[in-house]
């Protein structure tokens, strides 16, 4: 194999701004029908199709927006640390940028995820807060991500606060699996993964078809909040260069 | 459909607070999330034609 061309040509264009925000414009509008579509139609089953839960009755409706704002919430982390790491080992400027645009999405998934979490635990639980290690590691998962927000903040210098902001997700990144596994390493309230790649869900296919809907659509969607976000940002920061000129004075 | 009325797709059993309460969280937070980008574009590219405007009229 070629040493220098085992990755697509696409991948290196990606670290190109401009060519990312072309990309993103041409890809954006799929992203939003497709996103929409599959909100529309996981929320509309979700609330009115799904059965009750036989010892939750309704409230388990809850599920179908929590759980995929949790799933989100992490996923996104892992993205953010990941495009922090390329940009601090490749100097890639695009990969900060796409780092810089997670954080806010998902520190509001996450406050998604807890206040969902927490309106659920009212009648499951008997109460809308335990300190109980999946709530805990969820909770500073919310912490991380406004640590990194504050650092962006904080620094005037891009390049200084993508690298400080950059290392603070990659330390954090170790909450992921206590997250994930929290369930299973500790007693706890939360009931176990609802979806797992290697066993069958518990639920029958009418109960997790609709949430694997939203889990898709919510994915989609944060296709199409992260690409605003990151055109935004190529923007702001690429504001000197000759074609970002162009594309102000022509509109 | 699991409901026969919409008075008793509201109630849910008693769980409709809950229900509704965290769905319109949910939404809020992810409309937010496209019009607040959205609007942060409108208000970069204000700036940066205001700012185009000044540096071709100092020339």
């Amino acid at each position: 194999m070629a040493g220098s061309n085992w990755l697509p040509r696409w991948f290196y264009q990606l670290a190109s701004p401009r060519w990312c925000y072309d990309i993103t414009g041409k890809l954006l509008p799929v992203f939003l029908i497709v996103a929409v579509l599959l909100l529309v139609i996981g929320l509309v089953w979700a609330l009115a199709f799904a059965p009750p839960d036989y010892q939750q009755g309704n409230s388990f409706r809850i599920m179908y927006i929590h759980v995929p704002s949790a799933i989100l919430a992490q996923s996104c982390y892992i993205l953010m640390a990941v495009a922090g790491a390329v940009g601090l080992i490749w100097k890639i400027k695009v990969a900060d940028m796409v780092a810089f645009a997670c954080a806010p999405i998902g520190a509001s998934i996450a406050v998604m995820a807890l206040a969902t979490g927490a309106i659920w635990g009212k009648p499951t639980w008997g109460s809308w807060w335990v300190w109980d290690a999946r709530l805990t590691s969820m909770l500073i998962l919310l912490f991380l991500y406004m640590g990194v927000m504050a650092l962006y903040a904080a620094m005037d210098n891009e390049t200084t606060a993508a690298k400080a902001a950059s290392v603070l997700s990659l330390v954090g990144l170790v909450n992921i699996p206590i997250i994930k596994y929290s369930v299973e390493w500790w007693n706890t309230l939360h009931q176990p993964a609802t979806f797992t790649l290697t066993e069958k869900p518990a639920m029958p296919v009418e109960m997790w078809l609709p949430l694997l809907v939203m889990v898709l659509g919510f994915y989609c969607f944060f296709g199409v909040s992260l690409m605003l976000r990151l055109r935004n940002e190529i923007i702001r920061r690429e504001r000197r260069s000759g074609w970002v000129r162009e594309l102000i004075t022509s509109r | 459909m699991q409901f026969e009325t919409i008075s008793e797709f509201i109630k849910m059993d008693g769980h409709g607070l809950y229900v509704w309460l965290s769905y319109a969280i949910g939404i809020s937070i992810l409309i937010g999330n496209l019009i607040l980008p959205l609007f942060t574009r409108k208000e970069l590219i204000k700036n940066l034609a205001r700012r185009l405007r000044r540096e071709n009229n100092a020339q």
